[in-house]
């Protein structure tokens, strides 16, 4: 019977390289999932003597843009942005993450903002704090301060409605 | 038109090739010898049709036909000609392509070199290289095209990955495919045996040389690959357990026991199955690689652009020949009966014990490399594996067959006696033990991973010392010694010396990572680096800052080393170029960091000593020269010669 | 000749009023310290490779994080689960040894047993094997051969 061995474990390899073909390796889902949202407080950008902090937005489920004037991607979320912020309730607070040149005030001047409030977060350190590994990426946090979602990458209209409305619906936003 | 004549060469040599793998088949099933005798012609047909389509694309890139889309994404005008050449092979389509014009060869060369084997295990031999054949070249037609045209035609290519402008380049990709895809010859000659359900020792002494070959040339290809890692990627770094990597390593521990149990079985007749086995597992592992890297399933730096489509065909294909191969090994090996009985402590049983330490150690690279596609696939997060968990693992496996190797190749068939195999060898075993707790403590103080490292290798250097002088004594002169066993004594004092190598330079390497501005200097053992700035460079396709560190020892100046640092044109991409100065004893490597200031008169400077590094690569060469000389043993040619004449005799009927 | 002489002078003197460069790292047993730590990270930006050898940005910042962790007197075991409280166990090379990794860890000692099961049973079947008679007829003919060929 042992004759059989060899066949029967190459064919469960073969069961994980299928299901592996429709994965991703490199996608990776947050730790912060079920979890408190990082604390933290950080001026805005173009007003330093103001500041935001996810305290600010409890009792209300909002949505964390992690974003940058240099971030070609973000671009082509922005005009998603737009036509969300106008369309629905949720407040999006856009997190302008390592803007060394300092084009955000300038940009969002131009194009429109899309955020109710945006953070500046020069250094990047809370963008470590939340496991940020490039832009643009997004958190969904509810009432009580917990993350309940990460998007990876630009949100689209697809992804809105396919990922984030069931889960705004959930909350009862 | 030369890029469509290539593609039209391809699909000559695909129906060709679907003529080399069904009627040869069909013939050697029903004995039909009219049908067997077309393999030889269609497989050499194949391999000229196969190369007119290298030698198109080879055109292409060499003529700059930025029509042709794969020329436009991997090629560049100004990039010079050698590169221009391999990045016929650099890219996914390319390096297939690659694949099936050496898979061409090795078929002719089993073509040519099988007039002394029975026609039906030729026809075999062929038609399943065929159906491998067949397999690659409908993967190349179908989804990877490497003429598929670009219209309007690029201005300029996208330009090669600046990483593989590098000799390693040019030798690296062939020599491995040479040793991945001559396991091909032995999984035939394993597939032909189960078919026909002949599997003798005449068979194990005609796959033999063949499997030897391959397994030098992966050894050359896998060595080629780390020493360009070295010189290209990282810090010096040589072995970053990379799936890539592991891909190619796997097929060689599986190739490895396979050449070892070959041993057995043509000696011995014993160990059949285990043998035919690992002749199927090698290539399926071969193949499996071609999977793991073109596929998108796991993450490694040395990946393809990915297309799960892409992956899914090469799945199915990986279905029908691994999956075959192994369903056609389940059903018919109980029908291989092995001979000879031997006791525990015989060579038998040592080389037994070898592939048993070198499967564990299989399977563990196997399992750390897929564990992490495992757990995902399960939808229980997401994991890496990486050099920790791989060193940890391997080096402990690896201890017994290093060990075992000084006391195999000394041991009698059939049975030998352990006390006194211990009266043999107890002065080599003494030496080896103090060598191992001494030496460290003269270099650097106590060092456990040292120790193990000196042991093992004076231990090999030591039993492979006994076993030219218990052969010369029982009548041999150098001379005569026979190279088989020239082959395995030097490939064994290879392995030493690579062992060597990796204890010296995991253990005492040094290194020092200073700002350095113009006219500083820095020491670092024994040797003092003064730094004189950088230049602007322009190489052919490149802007460099080239940095100029004078190496100096007691005050007298050395020799004078060029760490660059690159902007590739077409790309923008940035590297680091890595000056190295080679010695028999050493290698002083230095690398340029980051400028630290915006005229870039101050860098951050990364100096390392790597003492005996160089012994790795020799030490791997030692183990190819070895592989080479033991597959041309006389007893090989011979049996060549003498069917080449009975087979003109037969012919002649 | 005399720009000769001053040139020969003035490198000459180099050396002199140049420095012994200072390392990178302000802290070196820190430094070290981060790099060893580092080997065994991911860096997450990157197809594969680690935290220590790579030139990303993002890698960068977490280097200098690490850093910062260090001096601030956090020991090994702290800075790896500040790293994983934030990206998760993906950013280990090191796959912690917990019930997910078990059969990751223990695999290697496993298939070790089972080849070592299998090398007994094949010895003990070895052994008990009969040996096929020699033909006293066939060893003469063997002998013959080998006296022709020598």
């Amino acid at each position: 019977m042992k004759r059989w061995l060899p066949l029967v474990v190459f064919l469960v390899l073969v069961g994980f390289f299928a299901k592996g073909l429709f994965l991703n390796p490199r996608e990776v889902p947050s730790p912060f999932i079920g979890k408190a949202a990082p604390a933290f407080t950080l001026p805005l950008v173009g007003n330093a003597n103001a500041s935001f902090s996810p305290a600010d937005m409890k009792g209300k489920v909002w949505v964390l843009n992690v974003w940058a004037p240099w971030c070609v991607s973000c671009r082509q979320e922005h005009g998603v942005l737009m036509m969300l912020s106008s369309s629905q309730s949720v407040p999006i607070v856009g997190l302008n993450w390592k803007d060394k040149q300092r084009e955000a005030e300038q940009l969002l001047a131009q194009h429109g903002s899309p955020y109710a409030a945006v953070p500046d977060d020069l250094t990047g350190k809370v963008g470590i704090d939340y496991g940020v590994t490039g832009t643009p990426e997004t958190y969904l946090i509810d009432q009580a301060g917990i993350v309940r979602m990460k998007h990876v990458g630009p949100i689209s209209p697809d992804v809105w409605k396919e990922k984030f409305e069931p889960k705004l619906k959930e909350l009862g936003a | 038109m030369i890029p469509e004549l290539g593609h039209f060469s391809l699909i000559v040599a695909l129906l060709l090739a679907l003529t080399q793998a069904i009627l040869p088949l069909i013939g050697a099933q029903r004995g039909n010898l009219t049908l067997m005798a077309v393999a030889r012609p269609a497989a050499q047909g194949q391999f000229v049709f196969v190369t007119i389509a290298f030698a198109c694309l080879a055109y292409s890139f060499l003529t700059n036909d930025f029509s042709v889309e794969n020329v436009a994404s991997n090629s560049f005008s100004q990039l010079p000609e050698i590169y221009r050449l391999t990045a016929t092979w650099g890219s996914h389509e390319g390096s297939l392509l690659l694949w099936v014009v050496i898979l061409g060869f090795w078929t002719t060369a089993v073509s040519v070199f099988s007039r002394h084997l029975p026609d039906d295990m030729v026809a075999r031999v062929l038609g399943v290289m065929g159906l491998i054949s067949v397999g690659f070249i409908a993967f190349l037609l179908t989804t990877s095209n490497p003429f598929d045209r670009l219209l309007p035609a690029a201005m300029d290519g996208r330009d090669m990955n600046p990483l593989l402008q590098d000799w390693g380049m040019i030798i690296h990709p062939p020599m491995l495919y040479m040793g991945y895809v001559g396991f091909a010859v032995a999984f035939a000659f394993a597939i032909a045996a189960l078919l026909s359900g002949r599997l003798d020792a005449a068979w194990a002494r005609w796959s033999r040389p063949w499997t030897t070959v391959a397994w030098a040339f992966l050894t050359f290809g896998i060595m080629l690959g780390s020493w360009w890692a070295y010189r290209e990627l990282g810090w010096g770094g040589w072995w970053f357990w990379d799936p890539t990597e592991n891909a190619s390593f796997m097929p060689w521990l599986a190739g490895t026991a396979l050449i070892h149990s070959l041993a057995v079985t043509e000696k011995r007749g014993a160990f059949k199955a285990w043998t035919v086995l690992l002749a199927l597992v090698a290539f399926s592992l071969s193949l499996l690689g071609t999977f793991l890297v073109r596929s998108g399933v796991l993450s490694s730096v040395h990946a393809f652009a990915t297309d799960p489509a892409r992956g899914a065909f090469i799945l199915g294909f990986l279905v029908i020949v691994i999956g075959g191969s192994l369903a056609l090994y389940a059903w018919r090996a109980p029908k291989m009966l092995s001979g000879g009985s031997f006791t525990w402590f015989s060579r038998e049983a040592l080389l037994l014990g070898n592939n048993v330490v070198l499967l564990a150690a299989l399977g563990s690279v196997l399992l750390g490399t897929l564990y992490p596609l495992l757990i995902d696939a399960l939808g229980m997060g997401k994991i890496s594996v990486g050099p920790p968990y791989f060193n940890a693992v391997f080096v402990p496996l690896m201890a017994p067959a290093l060990f075992l190797m000084g006391i195999g190749p000394l041991a009698r068939w059939k049975g030998d006696s352990l006390p006194g195999m211990v009266v043999r060898l107890k002065w080599a075993l003494v030496i080896s033990v103090a060598t191992g707790i001494l030496l460290p403590l003269t270099l650097n103080g106590f060092n456990p991973w040292a120790t193990f490292g000196f042991a093992i290798s004076v231990w090999i250097l030591l039993t492979v010392l006994i076993g030219f002088r218990e052969r010369l004594k029982h009548g041999g002169r150098m001379g005569t010694l026979p190279r088989a066993f020239w082959g395995m004594q030097l490939a064994h004092l290879g392995m030493a010396v690579g062992v060597a190598g990796i204890t010296l330079v995991a253990n005492y390497q040094e290194e020092r990572d200073v700002r350095m501005n113009v006219g500083d200097h820095t020491e670092l053992a024994g040797y003092t680096f003064t730094f004189l700035g950088t230049t602007e460079h322009k190489g052919p396709n490149y802007r460099a800052a080239r940095g100029t560190v004078e190496v100096s020892k007691n005050g007298k100046k050395l020799f004078v080393m060029h760490p660059e640092k690159r902007i590739y044109n077409a790309s923008g991409m940035p590297m680091t170029e890595a000056a190295i100065d080679p010695d028999f004893f050493r290698d002083v490597y230095v690398a340029l960091g980051e400028p630290l200031d915006e005229e870039a008169r101050s860098w951050a400077v990364r100096v390392f000593h790597k003492p005996f590094i160089n012994w790795l690569w020799f030490g791997a060469v030692m183990m190819v020269v070895g592989g080479f000389l033991a597959a041309s043993d006389r007893r090989y040619r011979i049996a060549v010669k003498a069917a080449a004449r009975s087979g003109a005799v037969a012919q002649g009927v | 000749m005399k720009s000769l002489l001053f040139s020969l002078l003035l490198a000459l003197s180099l050396p002199a009023w140049a420095g012994e460069a200072a390392p990178v790292g302000e802290d070196p047993a820190i430094e070290q310290r981060m790099i060893k730590l580092s080997e065994e990270l991911r860096c997450l930006v990157c197809q594969n490779e680690s935290l220590a050898g790579s030139h990303a940005e993002l890698a960068e910042d977490l280097r200098q994080e690490i850093r910062v962790q260090m001096k601030a007197g956090k020991n090994d075991k702290e800075v790896i689960d500040y790293l994983t409280t934030r990206y998760g166990d993906f950013v280990l090379y090191r796959p912690p040894f917990k019930p997910l990794t078990f059969l990751l860890w223990l695999g290697p000692l496993l298939f070790l047993a089972i080849g070592g099961g299998i090398w007994f049973a094949t010895l003990k079947k070895r052994r008990a094997l009969k040996d096929i008679p020699v033909d006293e007829k066939q060893l003469a003919a063997a002998a013959h051969l080998l006296e022709d060929n020598k």
